[in-house]
């Protein structure tokens, strides 16, 4: 038995093709916006990954210092390498921030790293890795510069002396890593206006200004320009130690809070971009009920083109389920040039979008699946429409 | 083919109930040999449409008795319980249009009925050919419907019609979209195709040019039908 819907494609194929390409985009748009998610549960592990830590100390009572804002002192980590289990433990600090090259701005997290300890690099695509204290950067390509480049975080230039790739934070953002003590500088430290409005308000103070207590007023000026504090400690445990039973520890006797890399996962992925996740789960359910009503509008259109046709079939003894099948193969050979044109498509411009876009494979079986199942259910109407034609009408009069 | 090609006795239609109902066949009587052809003519709504239904076997009639060669199909309700498959197997359709299927080529719209009827496909076409050719439409057998002419097109419709070797052909004014030597081409190739494979076929027509060609012909009026002879003139 020959295809009727093979036969009615090629016959009108231009027709098809068109139609096919138009529903691909739409296709390849509702790729794109899963290839978004999952781009940003990625740069979520990519974060975790790069971090090289096994568990995170932050404040208590905080979900720091990704998803919370959070601040410890920064001898802290003395502390936490007294404990069992503990092999290495560095200070790290976490700024999103706009930094300067030349007269643009590039949005980036500047993350404050002691060489040679967890929060460094992971590894570099050019250049070397930060060996001075002061004023040396590494920077992610996606932030755009080059090796040698100047860029301005704050008050202070740093010469870019390596590059980095996959380095982002969780809201995709490329990273420029900086020595620990310019980052905290840069997050807490004050401009020197402020500086010295501060030391006016302080010395203007009675209770701190006492006159009878000298150098009372230059201690409290000197501890509010200090910067001890960052953001959170970066724990490795040592081979054979249970990050939880550390996580316990530190919790129990060190009053911080700990994470360990499956909670801080739960919290990036499953809270911090929980809303953005349900953003696109309803663009994706929006545009999964516009893919529908334009196929079945599309298969409707032309079924209804077809009366005649599907007249004569069913007077000369075609049956009902071979008319049926050619509208269904029709719908179904629609979705497959659809979906081949939006996965080409999903290809081909995910990577020219600002943020990360990862196009799984499971995730095109499953739209496959989807695109496939939606245009069975949306041929229905047309199928309904064809089985309704009278044969009688083939007849005249 | 033994006995009749298709015999009709006392066939009635009625359209709705009550004081609304319409009786648009009254005891319609009918015989046509295998190998004849045979006009049947009269004004609109005289009920010519509603016979050919009938004996189509796409609406089914009120009363009466509808025979096909030996095999008695409606007998005060269908005999069969398979219309589709009557229809396709040993009913042949010619349309006042050709209304060949536009995506199927010339030789897939006459091999879709063996098809159909579970031939296989080299078999189907083989057929297909074959009318064709009997028809002197063989060189077209790869073209579109579209490429072809009027007389053609029905030319391929008539193939279609012969393609499961029915019994009964039945014909909605054939000849109606086409000049007068094509018409009478279509009567002449009617007429040769029933003599050729022993076909029963009814001509409905309001085609002056051709009803002289008819060596019997059945008149039908306010849904009962007379019959005259001897018009032919071949």
């Amino acid at each position: 038995m020959i295809s009727l819907a093979g036969r009615d494609i090629l016959h009108s194929w231009s027709k098809f093709v068109l139609t096919g390409i138009g529903l691909g985009l739409l296709i390849g748009v509702t790729l794109t916006m899963a290839g978004v998610y999952r781009g940003m549960v990625d740069d979520a592990k990519a974060l975790l990954n790069n971090s090289g830590a096994d568990l995170w100390v932050v404040q208590q009572d905080t979900q720091g210092p990704y998803a919370e804002s959070s601040s410890i002192h920064d001898d802290v980590y003395r502390s936490l390498l007294s404990l069992p289990g503990v092999a290495r433990a560095a200070n790290v600090t976490y700024l999103t921030m706009q930094v300067r090259l030349n007269n643009t701005d590039v949005r980036a997290m500047v993350v404050g790293f002691e060489p040679g300890q967890p929060g460094e690099p992971g590894y570099l695509v050019a250049g070397r890795h930060i060996t001075r204290n002061h004023y040396e950067a590494v920077a992610d390509v996606k932030t755009g510069f080059q090796l040698g480049d100047t860029i301005r975080i704050r008050r202070h230039d740093y010469r870019v002396v390596g590059l980095t790739q996959r380095m982002v934070s969780s809201g995709g953002d490329p990273m420029v890593f900086i020595p620990l003590k310019d980052a905290q500088e840069a997050q807490f430290l004050k401009d020197n206006d402020a500086i010295l409005n501060e030391r006016a308000r302080t010395a203007a103070n009675p209770s701190l200004n006492r006159p009878g207590v000298p150098g009372l007023l230059e201690a409290i000026q000197a501890s509010q320009n200090a910067n001890r504090n960052v953001n959170a400690v970066l724990v490795q445990v040592l081979p054979g130690s249970q990050p939880d039973t550390v996580a316990s520890e530190v919790r129990r006797w060190k009053h911080l809070q700990a994470f360990t890399r499956v909670q801080m996962e739960e919290i990036l992925v499953a809270k911090l971009i929980a809303t953005s996740a349900k953003q696109i789960a309803m663009f994706l359910v929006i545009l999964a009920v516009v893919s529908a009503a334009i196929v079945a509008f599309i298969i409707y259109t032309m079924t209804l083109g077809k009366i005649r046709e599907i007249a004569v079939l069913k007077l000369i003894g075609t049956r009902n389920r071979t008319i049926a099948g050619m509208i269904l193969q029709q719908a179904m050979g629609l979705g497959l040039i659809g979906f081949l044109v939006g996965k080409v498509s999903a290809t081909i411009w995910a990577p020219f979008f600002p943020k990360y876009v990862l196009l799984e494979s499971g995730d095109a079986i499953r739209g496959f699946v989807v695109v496939m199942v939606i245009c069975a259910l949306a041929s229905t109407l047309a199928i309904r429409a064809a089985l309704r034609v009278d044969p009688a009408t083939a007849i005249g009069g | 083919m033994d006995g009749f090609g298709i015999h009709i006795e006392g066939l009635s239609k009625r359209y709705g109930d009550g004081d609304t109902a319409v009786d648009a066949l009254k005891d319609v009587n009918m015989t046509v040999a295998p190998g004849e052809v045979v006009g049947l003519i009269g004004p609109s709504g005289s009920g010519k449409s509603t016979l050919l239904k009938c004996l189509g076997a796409v609406i089914e009639p009120t009363a009466g008795k509808m025979t096909l060669g030996d095999e008695v199909i409606y007998n005060n309700g269908w005999k069969l319980q398979d219309l589709r498959a009557l229809r396709r197997d040993r009913i042949g359709f010619v349309f006042q249009a050709p209304y060949l299927i536009p995506f199927l080529d010339v030789i897939d719209n006459v091999a879709l009925l063996p098809m159909l009827a579970g031939r296989s496909n080299g078999e189907s076409r083989k057929r297909a050919l074959e009318l064709l050719e009997a028809l002197d439409v063989g060189h077209r057998a790869k073209a579109q419907p579209s490429q072809l002419s009027g007389g053609e097109q029905q030319r391929v419709a008539i193939a279609r019609a012969l393609a499961n070797q029915p019994p009964v052909i039945l014909a909605d004014e054939p000849t109606a979209p086409l000049d007068s030597e094509r018409a009478l081409s279509v009567v002449r190739i009617l007429n040769q195709m029933a003599q050729q494979f022993n076909t029963a076929i009814i001509v409905v027509t309001h085609d002056e040019k051709i009803i002289p060609t008819f060596k019997r012909i059945y008149h039908i009026r306010d849904g009962k039908t007379y019959e005259e002879k001897g018009l032919a003139l071949n």
